[in-house]
């Protein structure tokens, strides 16, 4: 697995190719016995066909096996999903605020951005909240998504481990622009953050409706 | 076989109708026919069809490359969401059910029509009515709805669009699902032929008895839902809206447990049709006969209880996600159980490889794609990435187009000779289906690859990362475009032109078989007597002579 720029990232691709991966084998199976059938009972070749009504050991056969790799799929998933619900209880909170068609972030020290800043290999947990319809933040590179929705304060979480600027996307249809209801996270290397957190002058904007 | 003869004159349905009239308009529009009230809906079908693939291909167009292209964002916004309300609500949901299940229930079964052959013209009437308020909304002043086909609140109460004309529509389309849901289910409990036993039933009949337990018991859900909404537009009643105090999470739940065994009434009819065409073009009978009924009715029930793996970034608690993950993995086993069952009905066989069946095994290839990318969406770890993305898209379009649209041909070049009484050109229907299923793959497979690269869906502008596969995927609907116009042209040739066929081509011997082609007026010169089990091939040599 490749290492992505959080730890998350190699579990989500890792379940992905994991149901991929048994779903190909599957597929291409069924496909290939299909067109077998095909030719080798083709009618020019004229066969007579046999009535066969069933068969208890197949079919029994063909519950089990899928029911045990669904299950396993099921699992799998389930551990990813846990692992991005455990958000350890010191990590940096970030208030998101979202509406028609921009993002805010409030930090704890009071500062307010457009984009979201972050130090590398910290624990961020994101509160976020809408102020008018549903939105979803959603970090591709990360991964990871929450709807933002008016009155109900969802969260999500990551830590990131690798600096840079990465993309952040409205994934729930929210009008006009939500095309371009984009933003960015950049993660930057810790001393950097702390200097730039310190600086409560610099970056801050002011939202514009409250 | 002595049940009493009737219409032995030798008329076709289409020269002897239910009406007054003879000819003309009226006797069709006000027929009780079941033959003529499921070839009505086909016609309307088939417009309202065409008019969402076109703006499909709008909207594909747009998507050439970044930018605006040849629209502007609100008139996409608002064709997407016509795009999906007519082929859900005007084209999938009624779709093979109203047109095919129509013609060909009562026949298969042995009957002289549906138990209430009014209430189906009411059916019909009503669904006219919904489609026509769907077309009122566009024209009002305020302007086409814009909020996708989900409705999803609050951004629908804050739209200045014709929304409660839009979801009024669709509240009025329920009614034509549930009256035609409660037709068949009568029909099948009271009008079986002599000796037709539950499980001598076609498979289709299966199929069509359980979509219709779906659609009287979920739809009444988004009956309700609609009026709800209505009323928090018109009252400003805080029901869904949180500025009034409502709960926007609770609409996505009503709105769910309906649509989700909605995508149920979309595919398990597609399902029956497979496992009639299987049978008859490997002339043999079905596997696993009894796995495939009951499977269907597994597939009716359990998929009441997975609705919320459409809501799994939506904040609901750590436990319905996990729980609602599970239940999405158990309810791919009976689809499963089908393609299985279906594949190993041809070994064995003695396969003539003709259009329907081409267009099945295309089916089967497509919808196991749309299958088991499912069950990526059913994981959690891997939902949360793809919710909401191109990935979905793809899924979907796998399903419900790959699936279900393609076994709406299937059924139409399968049921042609005896709904027509003539014969379609064989080769053109061949290189449909190969042309179909190439341009489906290089339309939909760059979806998945966009959506797995954070492409999220309902987006008018994209990254310029994206752009070589969304370029793809709209050479794709071109091709697509030129499939299809082989594939209806060929049937709407062969409807005026195509050479008469006899009353059994392919050598089918369900009871819709067993009668001429185009039937009469009440389908049977004598109501039949089942002896044999529905895939016995065996009678064929004995049908001869009938």
């Amino acid at each position: 697995m490749f290492p992505g720029p959080t730890s998350h990232v190699e579990t989500v691709d890792f379940v992905f190719l994991y149901i991929v991966g048994i779903s190909v084998i599957l597929l291409l199976g069924i496909t290939a016995v299909m067109i077998y059938f095909v030719f080798k009972f083709n009618r020019k070749k004229g066969h007579k066909p046999k009535d066969i009504h069933g068969s208890i050991l197949l079919e029994t056969i063909w519950i089990a096996i899928p029911t045990v790799l669904v299950l396993s799929m099921f699992y799998f998933g389930y551990i990813g999903y846990e692992e991005l619900r455990d958000i350890p209880d010191d990590a940096m909170q970030v208030e998101v605020i979202a509406r028609m068609w921009e993002w805010d972030f409030r930090y704890e020290n009071g500062k307010v951005t457009k984009e979201l800043y972050v130090p590398l290999s910290k624990p961020i947990k994101l509160v976020m909240e809408s102020v008018d319809v549903n939105h979803s933040f959603y970090i591709p590179a990360f991964r990871i998504k929450e709807d933002v929705i008016a009155g109900k304060k969802n969260v999500l979480g990551f830590t990131p481990s690798r600096i840079g600027e990465y993309d952040v996307a409205c994934a729930e249809y929210c009008g006009l622009q939500h095309s371009m209801m984009y933003t960015k996270v950049i993660v930057m290397p810790e001393r950097e953050f702390e200097e730039w957190y310190a600086n409560t002058e610099e970056t801050a904007v002011e939202p514009e409706n409250k | 076989m002595a049940n009493g003869t009737i219409a032995a004159n030798g008329k076709t349905f289409y020269e002897e109708g239910t009406t007054k009239a003879k000819t003309g308009l009226t006797a069709w529009i006000f027929s009780t026919d079941h033959k003529r009230i499921g070839l009505m809906y086909l016609s309307a079908i088939s417009i309202f069809f065409s008019a969402a693939v076109i703006i499909a291909l709008l909207m594909r167009l747009e998507l050439i490359a970044p930018g605006k292209t040849i629209m502007e964002p609100q008139t996409y916004n608002s064709l997407f969401t016509l795009h999906g309300v007519i082929m859900i609500f005007l084209f999938i949901i009624p779709g093979i059910p109203a047109v095919f299940g129509n013609f060909f229930l009562p026949l298969q079964i042995g009957a002289k029509d549906v138990s209430f052959p009014r209430l189906n013209l009411l059916s019909f009437w009503i669904y006219i009515i919904g489609a026509f308020l769907v077309l009122l909304s566009l024209a009002l002043p305020g302007g086409p709805i814009d909020t996708g086909w989900t409705f999803y609140i609050p951004y629908s109460v804050r739209s200045g669009t014709n929304i409660s004309l839009a979801i009024f529509a669709a509240f009025v389309l329920g009614f034509s699902s549930i009256l035609t849901g409660l037709n068949f289910i009568t029909t099948v409990h009271r009008l079986r032929a002599p000796g037709m036993s539950w499980f001598k039933m076609p498979l289709f009949v299966w199929a069509t008895y359980a979509t219709a337990w779906i659609q009287i018991i979920a739809t009444p859900v988004i009956g309700i839902t609609i009026l709800l909404v209505i009323i928090e537009r018109f009252f400003g009643v805080g029901i869904f809206d949180p500025a009034l105090g409502g709960d926007p999470i609770l609409y996505q739940h009503l709105f769910w447990i309906y649509s989700h065994p909605a995508v149920y009434i979309m595919i398990l009819p597609a399902m029956g049709v497979v496992s009639e065409i299987i049978p008859t073009f490997a002339r043999r009978t079905i596997f696993g006969y009894r796995a495939i009924a009951m499977s269907s009715l597994a597939i009716a029930f359990v998929g009441y209880l997975v609705w919320a793996h459409h809501m799994f970034t939506s904040g609901i608690s750590d436990a319905a996600r996990i729980i609602f993950s599970l239940l999405t993995f158990i309810v791919a086993l009976p689809s499963g159980v089908k393609v299985f069952n279906w594949v190993a009905t041809m070994y064995k066989g003695s396969i003539d490889p003709k259009p329907p069946f081409l267009w099945v095994m295309s089916f089967i290839v497509l919808f196991s794609i749309g299958g088991l990318t499912g069950l990526v969406l059913g994981s959690l770890a891997t939902d949360i990435h793809l919710h909401d993305t191109y990935f979905v898209v793809a899924h979907f379009h796998y399903v419900m187009f790959g699936g279900t649209g393609t076994i709406f041909f299937a059924a139409l070049y399968y049921w042609f000779p005896k709904m027509f009484g003539r014969l379609y050109n064989t080769k053109l229907a061949n290189i449909g289906v190969a042309l179909f299923f190439i341009a489906f793959n290089l339309l939909y497979f760059p979806k998945f690859i966009l959506g797995y690269m954070g492409m999220p869906r309902r987006y008018y502008d994209y990254l310029s990362e994206f752009t070589s596969l969304q370029l793809i995927s709209t050479i794709g609907s071109w091709v697509m475009a030129i499939a299809l116009i082989i594939v209806i042209g060929n049937i709407v040739h062969g409807i005026f032109r195509g050479p008469k066929s006899t009353s059994n081509p392919w050598g089918g011997v369900t009871l819709e078989w067993h009668t001429s082609s185009p039937p009469p007026l009440e389908n049977f010169h004598e109501i039949p007597t089942v002896t044999h089990e529905p895939y016995d091939f065996s009678q064929l040599e004995e049908m001869k002579n009938e």
